[in-house]
């Protein structure tokens, strides 16, 4: 079997395609990435940094890094034990698991915030008596971010994990059991050195995902500025509110840490990862 | 539950921490939501919800989601295509950069997305002062919308195709030639027949992400009833107006619209093993 290859001398018609390619990338998401940067620095670098050095924008980003730094260990651990329980048993309702956690991904967030307020907001929430008495504020307030943040990144992990759990094959951790290694052990020093790189990609789709995640976090926040407002919800009320070197500020700051990803994903792609599972 | 049990595992394995995480977890963060919501729909009686969701506000929101979704995934269907194509048979000066590029949507946050988007096709962007002369807005009109649903599915369809081509034997399409095919004919009649399942696929995924797209269109459509209002931004404004029923219903029927694409797409993968399978 004879793999394509790529041709290096192209022909004319080839180049043709090849520049409606590129014009259409160009035209999508080569010039709006290039507008954020003319923008954010349409003032000049001191009007920048200025932006970046406001309250609201502080804030926004605190919370953010925040809202992060709990989703990425909870779906982590998650998206390990989902992944294993996939690809190590044969039992019925796999298929169904396996839909189950791709879920996320056909639900608009919106709806998936919209689910979060008919459980846990304090005016018609299923749980608002217990809130209520406990003095508890899930939706309007930190913990109501989280869970939306945890909803949206709930199958990356997972899904990046599976294919490589499976290409290991169960026979190393059987072994290890029979010489007497223990459950941690046998995932530290067995599962874990070949799943690494599959397991941190899934962190750095988690990591993209939790820092931009915008619906549903707009639903449940309340997009109080200077308190309930992540970046993405900073970027999106600055602009409303025509502050548009804040909103393009912020914007260039998302948009380098995007970029930071792409490399990411490219490295890993190339060098460690032979095969990977389509979004 | 019982259906979660495993068959072949060791009694002991059976409910180890694992599983215990895996369907505790899944239960909190989507069974339980995913019943609130099918509680609350069904609390409202059939006539209610009926009512409710063929408003006529709601039916015009529907209209603007799902087709402009559904053309938007077209065009991409065609498009992903020709950069697939090129990125796998093709070698030209910046095509590693090229293909990392194409997973921009999955890395940028929606609503930089939108406002980028937005200020490019403006009528005063870059782009949208070209047609603005023309009588021609892009920004804030439904033909944003579009636009934004282009820029969120496009990684789709090239994802899905790029490993299907990348296995693909070039032997056949020599062989094809060598008997006298003529390009048309080995376009159509090799190259294409074993590429449908993963376009197909890839289109179903980008509009079932196009139709839930809130951050990228929220910010360059008006959102304007019965023009270019999308129905993820009706139930965002219902429930700015805690009108929790009418959210419910219209988040209900988008909810309903994403799992029929999600079937469609099971349906086209097998079609594609098919494929794979020969």
């Amino acid at each position: 079997m004879q793999a394509a290859k790529p041709a290096s001398q192209l022909t004319s018609g080839q180049w043709l395609l090849t520049g409606l390619a590129v014009t259409y990338l160009g035209f999508l998401f080569i010039l709006p990435a290039l507008v954020v940067f003319t923008t954010a620095f349409s003032d000049g670098i001191p009007a920048f940094i200025t932006a970046l050095q406001s309250r609201a924008f502080l804030q926004a980003t605190r919370l953010t890094l925040i809202v992060t730094a709990i989703a990425i260990p909870i779906n982590t651990l998650f998206g390990l034990c989902a992944a294993w329980v996939i690809a190590r048993n044969q039992f019925r309702g796999r298929t169904l698991l396996m839909s189950l956690v791709d879920l996320p991904f056909s639900v608009s967030p919106v709806v998936a915030g919209l689910m979060l307020v008919l459980l846990y907001s304090d005016r018609v929430g299923w749980f608002s008596p217990v809130l209520t008495a406990l003095g508890v504020k899930i939706i309007f307030a930190l913990p109501g971010i989280v869970l939306a943040t945890l909803f949206v990144t709930l199958p990356f992990v997972a899904r990046e994990v599976i294919p490589v759990l499976e290409e290991l094959g169960s026979e190393p951790e059987e072994a290890a059991r029979i010489l007497g290694a223990t459950p941690g052990q046998i995932f530290r020093r067995v599962i874990l050195p070949h799943i690494r790189w599959g397991l941190l990609y899934g962190i750095l789709l988690t990591n993209a995902r939790a820092l931009g995640e915008f619906g549903a976090v707009a639903v449940v926040s309340g997009s109080i500025l200077g308190r309930t407002a992540t970046l993405p919800i900073f970027v999106e009320q600055s602009y409303q509110n025509y502050q548009s070197v804040a909103a393009f500020s912020a914007a260039v700051v998302l948009a380098g840490l995007a970029v930071l990803t792409l490399i990411g994903k490219a490295i890993l792609e190339r060098y460690y990862l032979h095969k990977l599972p389509t979004h | 539950m019982l259906n979660f049990l495993p068959l072949s595992s060791p009694q002991a394995r059976r409910w180890s921490w694992p599983w215990v995480i895996t369907l505790g977890y899944l239960s909190v963060m989507l069974i339980l939501p995913a019943i609130a919501l099918i509680q609350k729909s069904l609390s409202l009686g059939f006539s209610e919800f009926w009512q409710i969701a063929t408003q006529p506000m709601a039916l015009s929101a529907y209209n603007v989601t799902f087709l402009t979704a559904l053309a938007a995934a077209g065009v991409n269907g065609v498009m992903g295509t020709v950069i697939a194509w090129v990125l796998v048979r093709y070698d030209f000066p910046g095509r590693r950069i090229v293909d990392a590029l194409v997973d921009l949507p999955f890395a940028l946050p929606t609503a930089v997305a939108g406002l980028a988007l937005a200020t490019v096709y403006s009528d005063r962007g870059w782009v949208g002062s070209w047609f603005a002369p023309l009588g021609v807005k892009i920004a804030y009109t439904r033909l944003g919308v579009f636009l934004a649903m282009v820029f969120i599915s496009l990684p789709f369809v090239v994802r899905t195709l790029q490993p299907v081509l990348q296995a693909m034997e070039t032997e056949v399409e020599a062989a094809a030639r060598s008997l006298g095919a003529t390009p048309g004919q080995v376009f159509r009649r090799v190259i294409l027949p074993p590429l449908m399942p993963p376009i197909l696929t890839g289109v179903a995924l980008g509009f079932s992400r196009a139709v839930g797209e809130y951050g990228s269109v929220v910010l360059i459509a008006s959102s304007m009833p019965f023009r270019d209002l999308i129905a993820p931004v009706l139930v965002f404004q219902r429930l700015e107006q805690y009108d929790y029923a009418g959210a419910t219903v219209v988040g209900t029927v988008l909810l309903l619209g994403s799992l029929a694409a999600l079937l469609v797409i099971n349906r086209l993968q097998q079609w594609g093993r098919y494929y794979a399978s020969r």
